[in-house]
């Protein structure tokens, strides 16, 4: 029988025991979450299912087990490892009851536990988050009646009249560009947008896009944008061209 | 003409045992005597009495909703012979499948509370998280302030009113005393040193 490839079967770890012992020596399963009696309990019965008594496994496992359980110690009991280092082998024995002492008595107020627990499962309540009404809290500190009235006078006071002034927009007409527009186009086939109107305001740029999308409309003109944000191009149609043409040949 | 149904014979403490009914019906946690004065309105020993009336109409084997005095508190339950009806319809989330080492942090919590993992883990022998984290999903232990005052203290815990309601409890201190449920120390001492003349031996 290999000790090392005992099959474990535990809360914290399932797997072969060599693979628990690599896993606790990496540091990577924490040894104070791990059963030993759990471990204990495997080998036995590993053990008991052969007619043979294994020494050697026996003597590899008890090696093994009891480094785990030192190790697990050490982990749980951390800075109280010297403090038990100081004691007499009396006292330490008395600690070591104490202790024993303290986990039997709440290992046997578990067991209460569980059997309250058997007796009392036949009641059945209502459960749920407390829906019980907030209590009425007046929470203010207390108030100065001068103060109070002071503060209301200055509520009803009328607040000053906020000048709107500044927000006046000022719409240019719309044939100021229109006429612009078809000027240049009759200088240029083409121009662009940006550009010829970079220097005005935004309401501005607003009024010369809107009589772009006029002239558009009629078909005076096509727009060109490669992609968004990118510089608008107008071009003249040649209806507009032919139009100009008839006119000035009249 | 219909009479308004009298569950308690003509007492002078009908009314308030009506409004006690009510309230009690509506609440989802056990509420206290000083709690139910409040909204009744009434004397605190006005509402005692009317509790007993109350008490005495809703008893196993005579309704099934039973008043119980829990967690330090009043609240209604279902009677014992419903139990398998209720198992039927619902679930028990709070207790249903606890482990043992759940039930022995329970019983350390219970017992020592408020107290650490770090204290639990001293007792137990094994770390205390994931036991702690899973009873306080439950809502059995919440936390209670720190070791010490300072906030590097570990987390102390306590049992809640739900832990007491769900192992029908008036108030913790009906656990059984310590010394009742265990083995004494002097005994184990007793067997550590049988075990050690043994060896010697």
């Amino acid at each position: 029988m290999i000790v090392r490839e005992l099959e474990l079967d535990l809360d914290a770890f399932a797997g072969p025991f060599d693979l628990l012992l690599t896993l606790v020596l990496k540091d990577e399963l924490d040894l104070r979450e791990l059963d030993v009696a759990g471990i204990v309990v495997a080998f036995i019965e590993r053990l008991a299912e052969r007619d043979e008594l294994d020494l050697e496994a026996c003597g590899e496992f008890l090696v093994l087990i009891s480094a785990l359980l030192e190790l697990k110690a050490r982990g749980l009991f951390p800075e109280e490892a010297a403090e038990l280092a100081d004691l007499e082998p009396e006292a330490a024995a008395e600690e070591l009851a104490r202790r024993l002492a303290e986990y039997r008595r709440m290992k046997d107020a578990a067991a209460w536990l569980r059997e309250r627990l058997e007796s009392e499962g036949d009641r059945f309540f209502r459960l749920g988050p407390a829906p019980l009404a907030p209590k009425l809290e007046t929470p203010l500190a207390p108030q100065e009646p001068e103060r109070l009235a002071e503060v209301i006078r200055l509520l009803a006071k009328e607040p000053p009249q906020v000048s709107l002034a500044h927000m006046a927009l000022r719409f240019p007409p719309v044939s100021q560009f229109l006429e612009r527009f078809r000027s240049l186009l009759r200088r240029r086939s083409r121009f662009d947008f940006d550009q010829e109107v970079g220097e005005l305001t935004r309401v501005e740029q607003a009024v010369a896009f809107l009589a772009l999308l006029d002239m558009r409309r009629v078909g005076e003109i096509t727009i060109d944008q490669a992609a968004p944000f990118a510089p608008i191009r107008i071009s003249g149609t040649d209806v507009e061209r032919e139009a100009s043409w008839t006119v000035r040949s009249a | 003409m219909d009479s308004p149904l009298r569950l308690i014979a003509s007492n002078p403490l009908d009314q308030l045992a009506r409004t006690l009914e009510a309230l009690l019906v509506v609440a989802s946690a056990p509420l206290t005597v000083e709690e139910l004065a409040e909204a009744a309105d009434d004397e605190p020993e006005r509402v005692e009495a009317a509790l007993g009336l109350v008490r005495e109409r809703y008893s196993e084997a005579r309704s099934g909703i039973v008043l119980e005095h829990v967690a330090g508190g009043w609240a209604f339950r279902s009677s014992r012979e419903a139990a398998e009806a209720c198992a039927r319809l619902f679930e028990k989330p709070a207790q249903r499948n606890l482990s043992q080492a759940a039930l022995e942090t329970l019983a350390i919590v219970a017992y020592l509370g408020p107290c650490s993992r770090p204290d639990i883990a001293r007792i137990r022998g094994v770390a205390a998280d994931s036991a702690v984290a899973n009873l306080s999903e439950r809502g059995l232990i919440s936390e209670a302030g720190r070791d010490d005052a300072s906030l590097g203290g570990a987390i102390r815990y306590r049992t809640t009113p739900l832990f007491e309601r769900v192992f029908g409890l008036e108030s913790l201190s009906q656990l059984p005393r310590l010394d009742d449920v265990g083995e004494s120390a002097d005994a184990i001492r007793d067997r550590l040193h049988e075990v050690a003349e043994k060896r010697s031996a």
